[in-house]
This record gives structure tokens, sequence and C-alpha cells, in this order.
């Protein structure tokens, strides 16, 4: 008897320290990388957790020569208006696709869907040459247009589910009021969706904010993103880890927060195709 | 593909159709003028490209067309074959790491205590980090010299004190792979949580009456229960990792040697640094045409799914 109660101590014991090494794979590098951005050029060396913080390395990335500033408000500047076009126009083709009945509506739906999968690097090519020739090469409006490419398929996507799952009914109640289609599209059905609204542009603001493949491509020095200005930030002994770390933080707590509050919808979010 | 009754489906006059009928294509149009222009051309583009001889660095106009001299260049290309077989190999690890990984948590997890429900809601948020960021934290963790991670596995195994963890060609393609999977593992952990708990109880309770050993019920019958999850989510990394650009950039820049060369990297070189848009194009092809092969298993599961 007694040695069945140790044995399940033990058992206990075991399922906690397995949480336990759960916690510390998926949350040590984050606590690392923070850790690391509040530690002066000496202390990022060491694996000691105790040190005096330090905010110098924020007031350094925003100064000379890293000007941090610029690509912070690029990135914003980009991600804000790339949601803003997605948005609007992903709900009315979301709408239209799972209220309308009408010809070809599931061969456009799946068309739609398959345009996720086709590699960032066929889409490059052709707007590389297009954009010099335009000479759209490092401004916003280049990396705008083609975060299009990606953000849109997968907003109309997403939001498809969000329209199929509300019920029909409420918009043929209104109908029987005496609403015309655009009222029921304004006062009911758009107002009811606004999770999915809010869902999907989150997921399209991340999937902007991150980007590095394009804006690799087609920034040079008026128009960096952070994740490639990140980048320049190296001494003469390769990157300075505590203010690359420090600009890290920059761009990984708004995405940390804006997660936090979609995170019921986050696994839907992915497997319906955030794999750009 | 659905049975949802519609808009159109209530009794219509002529007049209220029109109009239905007029709003829908206002609605529709501004949303596919838009992919259409944004990735249908760049795909029609790119194909007619793929057929022309065009290096930007001899002329700023494409050149004649080849037929299929680009496709029949990159199979003789050894540094092609090399990208392939990289990318090949990262496909193998980075699945097989984050399905494992994956299935850990998610059994480690599966009771809901109050540390397990702490432990879930951080699940979301590796995935969240920018690739940039994963590219830059893991290098800097596994430093040889003063990497956190390097200490601590040298710590656990003296072998491996100072080890160049980006030095080797395969532990460094290892590296890419681990910063990936650090995001991915737990998300698949997630989507396998709420599949083990739509697994009836009665099922796993009566194979133990009848003796089965936890071993048993875990390969006879949760695991087969779990396998149309697997089969997704293996196949939505599949794609993920073919693309695998970003940490190349910041990790190896392809090395060592040409190691870490995969086939996105290798596109980008040869676009975007050596110029010559007629070979990319075609090899970007080549990379459409095996994306297409896991796109097309990919949508039809969520097709299938969702009826």
């Amino acid at each position: 008897m007694e040695n069945m109660i140790l044995r399940k101590r033990l058992g206990q014991g075991l399922e906690t320290l397995g949480t336990l090494v759960v916690i510390f794979f998926v949350g040590f590098p984050l606590v690392w990388i923070g850790l690391a951005g509040f530690k002066n050029e000496v202390d990022v060396y060491s694996t000691s957790l105790f040190f005096q913080p330090t905010l110098d390395n924020f007031r350094a990335i925003f100064a000379d020569p890293t000007l941090l500033g610029p690509k912070l408000w690029v990135s914003a500047l980009v991600s804000i208006l790339t949601v803003s076009i997605t948005i609007p126009l992903a709900a009315a083709a979301a709408y239209v696709i799972s209220r309308h009945n009408f010809r070809g509506r599931d061969s456009l739906f799946v068309a739609i869907l398959v345009t996720q999968f086709v590699p960032a690097v066929v889409v490059a090519i052709p707007f590389f040459t297009l954009f010099r020739e335009l000479r759209l090469i490092d401004t916003p409006w280049a990396l705008i247009i083609i975060y299009l490419s990606f953000t849109l398929p997968y907003a109309i996507w997403l939001l498809r589910g969000f329209f199929d799952a509300l019920p029909v009914e409420i918009d043929q109640a209104a109908y029987i009021d005496g609403c015309n289609e655009f009222q029921v599209l304004r006062y009911i059905t758009v107002p009811l969706v606004m999770p999915g609204i809010l869902v999907s542009a989150v997921f399209a603001f991340i999937s902007a904010w991150n980007e590095f493949f394009f804006a690799l491509l087609l920034t040079r020095s008026q128009a960096v993103t952070l994740p490639i200005g990140i980048q320049t930030i190296t001494g003469v002994r390769g990157p300075q880890w505590e203010q690359l770390a420090a600009a890290g933080l920059i761009v990984l707590v708004p995405i940390l927060i804006m997660s936090f509050f979609i995170r019921k919808y986050f696994v839907e979010g992915i497997t319906v195709g955030a794999v750009k | 593909m659905d049975t949802t009754p519609t808009i159109a489906a209530r009794a219509a006059t002529p007049k209220t159709k029109l109009r239905s009928d007029l709003l829908r294509w206002a609605l529709l149009i501004p949303a596919l003028v838009v992919i259409g222009a944004t990735v249908l051309y760049p795909l029609i583009a790119s194909l007619i490209t793929s057929f022309r001889d065009w290096r930007l660095i001899n002329s700023p106009t494409p050149g004649a067309f080849v037929g299929f001299d680009n496709y029949a260049r990159a199979f003789s290309d050894q540094n092609f074959l090399n990208s392939l077989r990289v990318s090949g190999l990262y496909v193998v690890l980075s699945v097989c790491m984050s399905l494992t990984l994956g299935l850990a948590i998610a059994l480690m997890l599966s009771k809901p205590t109050r540390l397990n429900t702490f432990a879930r809601a951080l699940l979301i948020f590796p995935f969240a980090v920018a690739p940039v960021l994963k590219g830059f934290s893991w290098r800097f963790m596994l430093h040889p010299e003063y990497g956190v991670y390097t200490q601590m596995i040298g710590a656990l195994f003296p072998p491996l004190k100072g080890f160049l963890w980006l030095g080797n060609d395969f532990s460094a393609l290892l590296v890419i792979a681990v910063s990936e999977v650090w995001g991915w593992a737990p998300l698949f952990a997630l989507m396998f949580i709420g599949a083990l708990g739509s697994i009836p109880t009665e099922i796993t309770e009566a194979a133990k009456v009848d003796g089965a050993t936890n071993t048993q019920v875990f390969f006879r019958i949760t695991l087969p229960l779990l396998a149309p999850v697997v089969y997704i989510v293996a196949l939505l990394k599949i794609i993920s990792s073919l693309k695998m650009f970003d940490q190349v950039v910041i990790m190896t820049g392809g090395g060592p040697g040409n190691a870490t060369q995969t086939l996105y990297y290798f596109i980008y070189q040869v676009a975007f640094t050596n110029l010559d848009l007629g070979y990319a194009s075609a090899i970007s092809y080549i990379m459409v045409f095996v994306m297409g092969i896991f796109a097309f298993l990919y949508v039809r599961m969520l097709l299938r799914g969702k009826n």
C-alpha cells in the first residue's frame, strides 16, 4: 500500500518535472534575450543571472550608427498600411464567398487558397525588375505592394471561416425587417464578425512586421525595416549582442502582446495557412 | 463544397437579384485585382523568363528565348543539386524533430493541472518571434565561448564543451532546424493537446482494464487516433521548411562551405547576387512544382476537414 502511494508521488513528481522542462525549453530563450538587452557589454558575455541592469543599449540603438528610429517608423508604416489595405478588401471578398452562391465560387476560393503556396522567390524576380524600372526599390510602397501578395489571400481564407460561422438566420431576420443587403452587411454582419477581423488584422500585421526576405531584397537605406536594420548592429568583434537583444525586444514585444490577445485563435490561424 | 444556405437562396425579384449581382462583383473585384497583380502576374512573368536568357549584368532587358536550356542546366549544376540535398535533409530533420517534440510536449501537458495550464499559455509565443530574432538568439546562445546553451551542454556532456555548432556541416543545419523547431513544436503541441482531448477516455480506460500497458495504449490507440493531425501538421511543416531562408542568412550565410545552402537561399543568390534571372526563374519553377505537390495534399486535407 505504502509502496503504491510512493509510486504515485514519484509519478506526479516526474510529471511536474516534465512540465518544468517544457517551460524551460519554450521560455528560456525569450528570458535570456530579454535579460541580455539590459546587460552592459561585459555582462552580456557572462552566464550569471545577477548583473546591474542598464538602459544604455536602448539609448545606443537609437543613436548613430544604428539609428533604429527611422527603421521603426518604416516598419510601423509598412505594417499598418498593409493591414489597412488587406482587411477591407479581404472582408468584402470573404463575405461574398461565404454568403453568395454563384458559379465557380468554390474553384475561386480554392484558387485563392493555393496562391498562399507560391514561393516568395517566384514573386520576387519579376517584381524586382519591375520596381527597378519604376524606381520603387528602397521605398515603403514596394514592400506594401508585395506584402499584399501573401496577406490578402490569407486574410480572405481566414475571414471566410468567421463569416461561415455566423448563422445565416441573422441576415435573414434583417432582410425580413426590410434591410437591403448593403445595410445588412454594414449594420449586422461586419459588426458581428469583428473578432475575425481583429484576428486577421493581427496575423497580417505580424507577417508584415516580421518579414525578412522581401525587405532584404527591396530596401537599401531609406526604407530599411526593423528585421533588416538589426542585422547591422555589429562591432569589430562581430554582433554586439547586448544592443542586438535590446533591438530584438523592440521587434518582439508588440508581437507578443498582440499574440496574447488572439491566443484563442492562434492554432486555427496557423493551420489555415500562415506558412509564408 | 458546403451547403450553407445563402442570400441568393431567398426568394428574389429580378431587381433584387440584379442588385445582389452588382454588389457581389463590386465587393469581389478589388481583392481579385490585387491578387492578380501581386501573385498571378509574377507567376506568369517568371514562367516566361524561365525560358529566356536574361543576365541583368549584360542587359536590363530580357534576351532570347532558349527553350528548356535553363531547366536542363539545373540538373547538371552541382550547386543546385547540393541545395536540393540540403533542403531535403533540412526538411527531414525539422519535420521529425518538431513532430516528436510537439507530441512529447503535448503528452507532458495533457493533464489539466494549474502548472500545465500556465505552460500551455506559453506555447504560442515562440512561433510569433521574428525568424531573424530566432536566428540571432540561437546563434548567441550556442556561441562556442560564451553561449549559455553551449556551456550547459558542455556541463552535461563534457566532450561537447566549446563545440563549434555552426562550424560543422551537419550540426550547422541542425542548429538552423532547432531555431525553427523551437517555434513550431510548441504550436504543434497545442494542436496535439486539442486532438488528445477529443479521444474518449472510455477507449483508453477499456484497454487498460483489458490489461494493456501505457506504452501499448500509446502506440496502439492514441497514436493511430492522432494520425490525421500528424499528417496535416507534417505537411504544414514540410511546406514551411522548404522555404527556409531567413536563418540561413542570419546564422550561417550558407556555410560552412555550402552545407546549409538551402534551395531558397541558392535561388536568391542566383537571382540577386549573380543576377542570372533566366536561370533563377527556371529553378524557382522547379521549386513551385515541388511545393505544388505538398500544397495539393495540404489543401485537399483542409477542404476535406471542412466537410
